[in-house]
């Protein structure tokens, strides 16, 4: 079964564990300036949005890539950069219509949700269910329990 | 190792930023946060220096957990001498701001002297620099906040700043950052004022990543965390009613102080509690409350987020606090609230968004006008004085006092000075409801006796923070004690500062503790932090810590008749409620608990007591 990260806003309070997780994942260290996950504050709504890669299927990034430096993991369905490949030349952080492919200046190299490999850290994190790894065709399971539950338990 | 072992010192005199090493040898054994902040305090000033004066020192601190996975992992705290108690002011923040600092590679910021003119601190990293300030002064926190991110091009920079009552020199203007989020009592933002420091920018990108045992740190970090979650004050009373779920508990115990204590019940407790957030108003069906906010690292979220009705008579024409902003927490709701008699839920959202937007604490605040009304109804005060007519109960007032105080205006420069000055001004400094000048926080001493000897021996004045026995007297947290009885309360108030000022050293937040004891936080510090981290270690520092304090104040020109509270709560009698009939203990509590401490009947630590914890 092929999952995917699945967010859910409305349960977000802009804690930024998920983006914490990310960064020792892949660093080693807490520091969210490294994060591929990133929660965004809307001040005037109170809107708190956590937002990172969907991994396409048709992604624009591995597409512009001169260089093949980003690959499908066939496993999970994540396009990941190859570290040692990449040039640097940004042309998929342009490519990328949702901004979620960035560069990393100082390394040289692009950065994004790779999934971690099938178990991505910030859903495991994050404590409130805002993020979680479910089921890629089933997106919408929970959501539509929550209905399905009213219809079948009308309140009294 | 969990420190980034370096401190960044500005002297605003000569204009100079240097970085220096953090004496390791006092992390060991003072941790970081406050105790830290509070040793390097001590070691720099006179204790009788004059607070507003370039002699006194402020001082940002992280601790060895803020910036890491730690739940609530975010905090930094104020230090300085304060100016509303000549005592030691120490103010704890959330937000984002202090991991930031960490982030950026300091662990501390100590501030010394005065600029000749306004200036703020800009910290990127390694990169920190004074920059003029003279556009910002006179500016609200929120335009202040606002102005730096666009001018630095850089919506991620985070600010700690003072509003205008901190440049007014409002004797409890706080420091905010993250918009809403505030090391508000004591008045540290009036020394920052006093120093024309504006704010503090920074960004920092480096992180943390000299954990000492990092496998270790995440699945002690994970497991602890689950401890908050299935908690029922932490995974369910928090994040779903905030703090404010205590308003309808206080009030139905008969500890809710009302009109400047002179009751223990608010008959429109009701009407501005947490349920009350909760509930779809008229103008527009829609609930005060929009959703709750956690600080940084935070899983518990008790933090608000509400939108006022715009169709309130505060904000109908004033479009720019229509939006959501930080909501009511119990505290300012209480002080604005019930120490003044006023139910009108969105005049206090108002209130509360003044307080954020100009900086200024919402406790001594409220508590103040709560004096200045009833000095109004004895005929003291009059309406011509006062600007408005102001007796108990009257929204109005205390919208109108609250903007006049943020804009330090008219009559809101008295204000400013706080309900101790104020009260003595108008000849009745017995209504001043304080201690050490610090006003009362929203627990009535009469019905809970442990948080009167909180109150009276706390080391900044007046303060809940300091020793939260609600927790043990009224939510059973960890054993139920009787809330009316002085009996056992001395050990019960020196075991909770103790372990508190641990607690408010590691870059935790209190509110953990309503779920973890300070052994659950020891195996986090272990995995964090090299050496030994033993409870017996952590106990003898929460002691020492509270005891440096405590002889800071006493050099400072504090004594055992500052260790007190006002008559009224000595010789009033509670009227209602489970309390009623009952005055404080008080004067029983006090020789037990300086005994158990380990000091002499005038309250200084003893020889002894001095040497057993190494100060």
């Amino acid at each position: 079964m092929q999952k995917s990260l699945h967010i859910d806003p409305s349960k977000c309070t802009s804690c930024l564990q998920c983006e914490m997780a990310c960064s020792f994942e892949n660093y080693g260290v807490f520091n969210n300036s490294l994060s591929r996950i990133k929660v965004f504050e809307f001040h005037h709504t109170g809107a708190k949005v956590p937002y990172t890669c969907t991994q396409c299927d048709e992604a624009w990034c591995m597409h512009a890539c001169p260089v093949e430096a980003i690959k499908l993991d066939k496993t999970n369905g994540a396009k990941v950069v190859l570290e040692d490949v990449c040039v640097g030349c940004k042309v998929c952080t342009i490519a990328c219509p949702f901004g979620t492919v960035n560069y990393v200046a100082e390394t040289g190299k692009v950065q994004k949700c790779d999934l971690c490999g099938g178990d991505p850290a910030c859903a495991e994190a994050c404590p409130t269910g805002a993020i979680t790894y479910v089921d890629a065709n089933w997106t919408g399971l929970e959501r539509m329990r929550q209905w399905a539950d009213k219809l079948g338990n009308p309140s009294a | 190792m969990a420190w980034t072992r370096k401190i960044l010192r500005v002297n605003l005199t000569d204009r100079t930023c240097t970085s220096e090493p953090l004496n390791m040898e006092w992390a060991h054994d003072y941790l970081g946060q406050r105790g830290l902040a509070t040793k390097y305090l001590a070691s720099e000033i006179d204790p009788k220096v004059d607070p507003l004066s370039p002699d006194n020192k402020i001082i940002w601190a992280t601790g060895p957990l803020t910036g890491t996975m730690a739940s609530t992992g975010g905090r930094y705290s104020v230090v300085t001498k304060g100016p509303l108690t000549g005592a030691i002011a120490c103010s704890n923040s959330g937000g984002y701001f202090g991991a930031e600092l960490k982030f950026a590679g300091w662990d501390m910021v100590i501030i010394e002297g005065r600029a000749s003119s306004p200036v703020y601190l800009s910290i990127e990293n390694d990169k920190v620099e004074l920059r003029d300030a003279s556009h910002l002064w006179g500016k609200t926190v929120w335009e202040t906040e606002g102005q730096i991110k666009s001018e630095h091009q850089d919506p991620q920079v985070r600010v700690s700043c003072i509003g205008r009552t901190g440049e007014n020199g409002v004797l409890y203007a706080a420091i905010v950052n993250d918009l809403h989020r505030a090391a508000g009592r004591s008045g540290v933002g009036a020394v920052a004022g006093s120093k024309n420091l504006k704010a503090i920018a920074v960004r920092g990108t480096l992180g943390v990543g000299n954990i000492a045992n990092p496998k270790e740190f995440m699945k002690v970090t994970f497991e602890k965390k689950k401890i908050l979650k299935e908690n029922a004050v932490t995974g369910q009373g928090l994040p779903t009613y905030g703090t404010q779920v205590l308003m309808n508990v206080i009030n139905e115990i008969g500890a809710m102080p009302t009109r400047n204590h002179k009751d223990v019940q608010f008959e429109g407790a009701r009407k501005i509690s947490a349920e009350a957030m909760h509930e779809p108003r008229e103008s527009d069906g829609k609930a005060q409350l929009i959703n709750n906010q956690a600080c940084f690292g935070c899983t518990i979220a008790c933090g608000r987020i509400s939108k006022i009705d715009a169709t309130h008579y505060t904000v109908v024409n004033s479009p720019k606090y229509w939006g959501a902003s930080g909501g009511l927490e119990y505290e300012a709701a209480w002080a604005l609230g019930c120490a003044n008699g006023v139910d009108d839920l969105d005049a206090l959202q108002y209130a509360t968004m003044l307080c954020n937007e100009d900086g200024f604490d919402p406790i001594s605040f409220g508590a103040t006008i709560g004096a200045v009304m009833e000095l109004y109804e004895m005929g003291v005060l009059t309406k011509e004085e006062v600007g408005i007519e102001a007796p108990f109960g009257s929204a109005r007032a205390l919208t109108y006092l609250t903007e006049i105080t943020a804009r330090g205006e008219g009559f809101g420069k008295i204000i400013g000075l706080g309900s101790k000055r104020l009260c003595e001004k108008y000849g009745h400094p017995e209504l001043s409801m304080s201690v050490k000048g610090q006003e009362f926080p929203a627990y009535d001493a009469r019905a809970v006796q442990g948080m009167g000897l909180t109150y009276a021996t706390s080391n900044r004045g007046a303060c809940h923070l300091r020793s939260y026995t609600i927790s043990s007297e009224v939510l059973g947290i960890p054993v139920k004690t009787d809330p009316l009885t002085t009996e056992g309360k001395p050990a019960l108030v020196k075991a909770f500062q103790d372990a508190t000022a641990v607690v408010d050293s590691t870059g935790l937040c209190v509110f953990t503790t309503f779920a973890w004891a300070l052994s659950d936080i020891q195996p986090q510090l272990q995995a964090a932090c090299e050496g030994d981290w033993s409870m017996e270690k952590l106990d003898l520092m929460g002691e020492r810590i509270w005891n440096m304090e405590r002889q800071f104040n006493n050099a400072a020109g504090f004594t055992r008749k500052d260790d007190d509270l006002p008559a009224r709560l000595k010789t009033e009698a509670a009227k209602v409620g489970p309390a009623k009939g009952l005055v404080s203990g008080i004067d029983k509590m006090i020789p037990e608990y300086y005994d158990l401490r380990g000091w002499d009947p005038e309250g200084r630590p003893t020889a002894e007591t001095v040497a057993r914890l190494g100060l």
